[in-house]
């Protein structure tokens, strides 16, 4: 019988300095080791499906070390996932256990986290736990991808030097998670955020804490370099990944921190951890395609295509597939000048507003319900603050009053839309161009 | 109409629209206290984009993040010059 990889309780180090650190209270790593809160019910999840379900992310870190190498899947539930969507979800995730520090889900049988529990007996690793992540977009149904600890643990390399892992992310995310298990794999400590919490006093706990390694998206370093709180933090390594940096935030940045190594990472969920770019400029050295490396690279068609042993390993509940050995379209754009390449944007017009990812499609079917309106078309306008911003164009009837439709399709959008998604400008427009097919032409 | 009450304005406009509570506004107000989210930002330097026809933090040379409301209209202040 094959013996499973170790799973994260394995490699997690005893008497290693790591603590985790959330808003109003703190946990040392070693101290899960011996056992965790959910022993009590590791038994009934043996092999179980279960859906990660939490209120905030101290939570969920304690499931993730209990149930890797216990549960044969688990599925973490983003802290936006809709909740019209669940039942969607553990039918398609076949989901057999919820696991959770909130309400039970009918039909589903629960086990609580409760993080004040005392920590049992050890619990030895079954088997190689699948963990499966949504994506960020944001369309009806989200897409689930499937990792091994293997492929998303791939690209951490050991370190000796204590690191105290700040991040702006939720852990529940594709990036945040990297940076939980950077923290795990390390001996680390990590200070997690908390939603209830402004930036301000984020940063003050990040400074109190002594934090030596802080990363977040482009839009969320923004915020951070708008705050009065950014003089209380002195990384000593500033990592971007998420979205496009651009030159301006990496400026800035390596003003704030002139001491500090700024990198910028290219990652997704579906793709895993890409690259990372160290030298203080937008875009990598083209020198990066082609290489034989761990992780290929290769443009195709615009789109940059990676393939790695870190990608994920295939789509839960659907009949998409991940080809073995086949290169990954991440989607994004590039353009290659002089010896770079240059991200443009997204293929298919998705946008991107600070790390979420918008289909223009599900807001002009909202904004097309409007009766006045014959045409719309939503595109994402370039934005200094959260990389990007959804705009709208809309073909209304003659003789309508553009003011008063504007207003009701803006109303309309609110109601059903995320904030995010939610055009920030309505233009209206004598008309719209279509394709020789008759469909709307887009821009990239 | 001066560059100070055009950014007034929009932070009021845009506050309304968002139905966030705007703080009220001085030269010293931090602008991540003023009641306003990022989001809600993005949209004031997009419309003043329009409206003046400048974006300071992508056309200025060295660009640093404006804290208190009495810089972020400095900041545009300058650029309009």
């Amino acid at each position: 019988m094959k013996t499973p990889p170790p799973d994260l309780r394995a490699q997690l180090r005893p008497g290693g300095p790591g603590v985790l650190h959330a808003r109003d209270r703190a946990v040392r790593f070693d101290a899960l080791i011996a056992g965790n809160p959910l022993s009590t019910a590791l038994a009934s999840l043996d092999g179980a499906h279960v859906l990660l379900h939490t209120a905030n992310q101290f939570a969920a870190a304690l499931a993730l070390i209990a149930l890797d190498g216990i549960a044969a899947r688990i599925v973490i539930a983003p802290p936006d996932l809709k909740k019209d969507s669940l039942k969607d979800v553990i039918q398609r995730a076949q989901i057999d256990t919820l696991v959770t520090d909130g309400n039970a889900i009918e039909g589903l049988p629960r086990v609580g986290i409760s993080t004040d529990l005392q920590l049992g007996a050890a619990t030895e690793a079954k088997r190689a736990s699948e963990w499966v992540m949504f994506t960020s977009g944001t369309t009806g149904a989200p897409k689930m991808v499937a990792h091994t600890l293997e492929a998303l643990t791939g690209a951490i390399k050991p370190t000796n030097d204590h690191v105290i892992w700040g991040t702006f992310y939720d852990i529940r995310r594709y990036g945040g998670l990297q940076i939980f298990l950077r923290a795990v794999l390390g001996g680390a400590s990590l200070i997690l955020s908390d939603a209830e919490e402004s930036i301000a006093d984020f940063l003050k706990r990040l400074g109190r804490g002594g934090v030596t390694h802080l990363t977040g998206t482009p839009s969320h370093w923004r915020r951070a370099l708008m705050s009065p709180g950014i003089g209380q933090i002195a990384p000593h390594y500033v990592r971007l990944s998420g979205e496009i940096a651009d030159q301006a935030v990496l400026d800035s940045l390596k003003a704030k921190f002139p001491d500090a190594a700024i990198g910028h990472a290219y990652a997704s969920t579906e793709a895993g951890v890409g690259f990372e770019v160290t030298d203080g400029l937008e875009g990598f050295p083209a020198s990066f395609v082609g290489d034989a490396g761990a992780v290929e690279m290769r443009v195709e068609d615009g789109s940059l295509r990676i393939r790695s042993p870190r990608t994920a390993s295939r789509f839960v509940g659907s009949a998409d597939l991940l080809k073995d050995d086949s290169f990954v379209d991440t989607g994004d754009m590039v353009e290659l000048r002089g010896a770079r390449y240059y991200f443009t944007g997204r293929r298919g017009g998705i946008i991107n507003v600070g790390g979420f990812k918008i289909h223009p499609e599900e807001v002009e079917a909202v904004i097309n319900r409007h009766p006045a309106v014959r045409l719309s078309r939503v595109s994402g306008r370039r934005s200094p603050i959260t990389g990007a911003i959804v705009v709208a164009e809309v073909v209304l009837d003659a003789g309508e009053d553009h003011d008063r439709v504007q207003a009701e399709i803006l109303r309309d959008c609110r109601a059903s839309l995320k904030p995010f998604q939610v055009p920030a400008m309505v233009r209206v427009v004598p008309k719209l161009e279509l394709s020789a097919g008759g469909k709307l032409m887009r821009h990239a | 109409m001066t560059v100070q009450s055009m950014i007034f304005e929009q932070f009021a406009q845009v506050a309304r629209e968002q139905e966030k509570q705007l703080a009220p506004l001085s030269d010293h107000l931090v602008l991540l206290e003023s009641g306003l989210d990022s989001l809600c930002f993005a949209i004031v330097v997009a419309r003043l984009e329009d409206t003046l026809g400048v974006d300071p933090f992508t056309a200025a040379e060295d660009v640093y993040f404006p804290v208190t409301l009495g810089e972020f209209v400095k900041f545009y202040e300058d650029a309009a010059a």
